[in-house]
């Protein structure tokens, strides 16, 4: 793991206004038992897209839990972001079958399409890259994964088309709206 | 007739969820007369999406790559009793499987995995109800014993062994733990397991909870497989509406439930200490064993700790009895064992085989060998713990000792293929890479170590490497092997060891000539034209950084120093102008 100076720490967290009672019921239903921080962080993550500063005292005043040990978690696993996410994450598979067949191609071609860079977000928020270790399908390799949803077998051309695709549903539907 | 889909995550990947979509689609609103089911991966990842249809005698035909515009056709040809092979499976992909000895993954890619009765049906939890009313606890792991099984995560552990140790402590209650966070880059059975096959589990899990006297099980499983973690859920429900998990199971007396648990992402989590702290909601940091977790384990009470691979075998064992999976593989290594076969080979995918096969065997004869027919170069055995294995001892078997002699692991199964144009200094890198970044940061060899010798790995391969670093290299993974406390770490310099070992002349040649012979590593290889070039000006077009001059019809030229390296010119030639040196 990459060490995190305390300098950085304060940048590391973009915190923006939250609703904490959001993590109300979650909180009641695990705060009595024991060894569930990380589940907590889980539920937490999937509420606002990212763990929210505020949101990690919150939890360390209603579980008793020091807040820098839910900090020591919260950057001990990969899962867990301190920022927010665009609207489509892309997770780039880096896993040795992944690697050998070609992914560092795959990972400029985006860097080419987006400008982002592993952990970066667009400027306008439609796409942020994060590099993973392995998403299992490694006969399919190269992959990603956006959303949820992976693509495997990818080119370079192939993945600008895909990215391309998906940049334009997001803007349409953000005119749909 | 009944239609089957395969819908693993590689399936879905490779577009099966469209196939699938499609004949639901004609299944309900045009009343097509056909029963629809889904099933997980069988395995033949590299012919996804693959579609079983059966007709009503129950004879099953085979349809590979099938796209979902062509489905519905299909299918129709199928009902009017139109034969159609366009989409049939090749006898030499079916005679792929033959060579296989299915076991763990028997009922992948063959039953719906959402459907306990499906599992029922192929002898689902007949070998719980056996260990329940027919066995003691000490006949349980005696089994065990006798099928020689032995840990399929990694280390290779004697599983009786383990049992045992927690059936004899005392202290309760006792957890039965399913570790399911298949962290190996390059493996994927697990997976497999979890998607095709998740009562298989938790029917393992029982019988092993019920062998140590314990009443909860966990599952802890990636967060990164999102449908394990559906089909696992849908699976534990039926059963405990079944009754094979619950209060007073078949009405034995026995208590046992599981839950599951996600992982949050980290590969230090295979280890069963630092699993176990992740459990608790701790950082995932290993511990110094002993004691061992039968002892003091989760909330310190007794814990055992299996992979699913190795769950997965266990009701084969209870039904057809130790002396018969024994039957299977070496000497010391009994069974079989599922890999996972990727990388630069042409039928990638899951094959499980008796131990004891060559490994030659397993790529040429199973995986069809070498994508486009390039030469063959190594596998690289058993992730980031494991080995490189060249092509001139592939006749090597694949069993815990053979593979250990060599300089690789077992470890869970995981075989990536390499050719030619893998550089094995990169390689090394690579693996150290991920090692680096995975270091939970407890012990300062590995912390430490690894960052050092990722440097010095990356400082050769961008051509600044000095005299000397092999033997720093060298030195250096002997001391992060002495200086951890966990497998991590003292696994982590594995593939630097192997491939000094075998493919010392790639680092020689990078240090040295400042050359890489894959040409791989794109500070040491400059991009040509030859005279060749027809002058059709689609390198230039295709350079991003304008390196390339030349006027039409004329041969062009790559302005080196402003050359980024990139391969898009090579990419585009269509008259192999352009070479790699």
């Amino acid at each position: 793991m990459d060490c995190c100076g305390a300098k950085e720490l304060k940048g590391h967290f973009l915190d923006e206004e939250v609703d904490l009672s959001l993590m109300d019921e979650t909180l009641k239903k695990y705060k009595e038992v024991k060894g569930s921080l990380i589940t907590i962080l889980q539920y937490a993550q999937e509420i606002y897209g990212f763990l929210p500063m505020s949101v990690l005292e919150y939890i360390s005043q209603e579980t008793g839990i020091y807040s820098s040990q839910i900090y020591g978690v919260a950057t001990f696993y990969t899962q867990f972001r301190l920022n927010p996410v665009g609207e489509n994450l892309i997770m780039l598979c880096k896993g040795t079958a992944c690697h050998v067949n070609g992914a560092d191609g795959i990972e400029e071609a985006i860097t080419e399409e987006l400008g982002i860079k592993d952990g970066e977000t667009t400027k306008d928020n439609v796409f942020t890259l994060n590099n993973v270790a392995c998403l299992g399908c490694c006969s399919l390799s190269p992959v990603m994964m956006v959303n949820g949803e992976t693509y495997g077998s990818l080119t370079p051309q192939k993945t600008k088309d895909i990215l391309r695709e998906l940049g334009k549903q997001t803007l349409e539907a953000k005119e749909g709206n | 007739m009944k239609v089957v889909v395969g819908l693993g995550s590689c399936g879905i990947a490779a577009g099966a969820r469209k196939v699938y979509e499609e004949l639901e689609n004609q299944v309900n609103k045009l009343g097509m007369d056909i029963d629809l089911e889904i099933t997980g991966c069988v395995g033949m990842c590299h012919l996804e999406p693959i579609v079983d249809i059966y007709d009503d005698e129950g004879r099953m035909e085979r349809f590979v790559k099938v796209s979902g515009d062509k489905i519905v056709e299909l299918v129709e040809k199928k009902l009017a009793n139109e034969d159609d092979s366009t989409y049939r499976i090749s006898s030499v992909d079916e005679e792929a499987i033959g060579k296989q000895v299915r076991i763990a993954i028997e009922n992948c890619g063959i039953i719906n995995p959402e459907r306990l009765e499906e599992y029922i049906e192929k002898d689902g939890y007949k070998a719980l109800e056996k260990c329940l009313k027919e066995m003691s606890q000490k006949d349980v792991i005696d089994e065990i014993r006798d099928s020689g099984l032995r840990g399929r995560g990694g280390a290779g552990f004697p599983t009786w062994f383990k049992w045992n140790a927690a059936m004899q402590e005392k202290n309760t209650p006792k957890f039965m733990v399913c570790n399911a966070d298949e962290g190996d880059p390059g493996a994927f059975m697990d997976r497999s397991i979890l998607e095709g096959d998740p009562h298989r589990l938790l029917e393992g899990m029982a019988i092993g909870a019920y062998a140590i006297g314990a009443e909860e099980g966990i599952i802890y499983v990636r967060a990164e497989y999102p449908l394990a973690i559906k089909r696992l859920d849908i699976a534990i429900k039926q059963a405990r509406e079944s009754g094979y998990l619950g209060k007073n199971i078949m009405g034995t007396g026995f208590n046992f439930d599981i839950r599951i648990k996600a992982g949050a992402g980290a590969f230090v989590c295979g280890e069963e200490t630092a699993l176990i702290a992740s459990l608790e909601g701790e950082r995932g940091m290993p511990r110094l064993k002993p004691p061992f977790p039968a002892q003091k384990g989760y909330w310190g009470q007794p814990t055992n700790i299996n992979n699913v691979e190795t769950f997965a075998n266990v009701p084969w064992i209870i039904r057809k009895g130790g002396d018969a999976f024994a039957a299977y593989g070496t000497a010391q290594s009994k069974g079989t064992k599922v890999f996972a076969l990727t990388g630069k080979i042409k039928k990638g995918g899951l094959v499980e085989v008796p131990m004891g096969m060559p490994i030659k065997e397993i790529i040429y004869g199973i995986g069809g060998g070498i994508l486009n027919d390039k030469e063959f170069k190594a596998v690289q055995m058993g992730g980031p713990s494991g080995g490189c294995i060249p092509a001139f001892i592939s006749d090597t078997t694949v069993d815990y000792e053979s593979l250990g002699k060599v300089g690789a692991i077992m470890g869970s199964g995981g075989m990536v293929v390499m050719d030619e144009s893998t550089c094995m200094v990169d390689m090394a890198r690579f693996f150290l890479d991920f090692t680096r970044k995975e270091s939970c940061g407890k012990c300062i060899h590995c912390r430490l170590g690894t960052k050092r010798m990722l440097e010095i790995l990356e400082r050769i391969v961008s051509g600044d490497g000095r005299e000397g670093d092999i033997e720093l290299l060298e030195s250096l993974a002997v001391e992060v092997k002495d200086g951890s406390l966990c497998g991590l770490g003292q696994t982590a310099p594995n593939p630097v060891l192997s491939t000094i070992r075998y493919f010392r002349n790639e680092y020689e040649a990078h240090i040295n000539e400042k050359k890489c012979p894959a040409k791989a590593c794109k500070s040491l290889i400059t991009y040509e034209i030859q005279d060749n070039c027809i002058g059709c000006g689609m390198c230039k077009r295709n350079c991003p950084v304008e390196a390339i001059t030349g006027e039409p019809k004329l041969i062009h030229e790559i302005d080196q120093d402003i050359c980024i390296k990139c391969g898009k010119c090579y990419e585009v030639c269509k008259f192999d102008a352009i070479t790699i040196s």
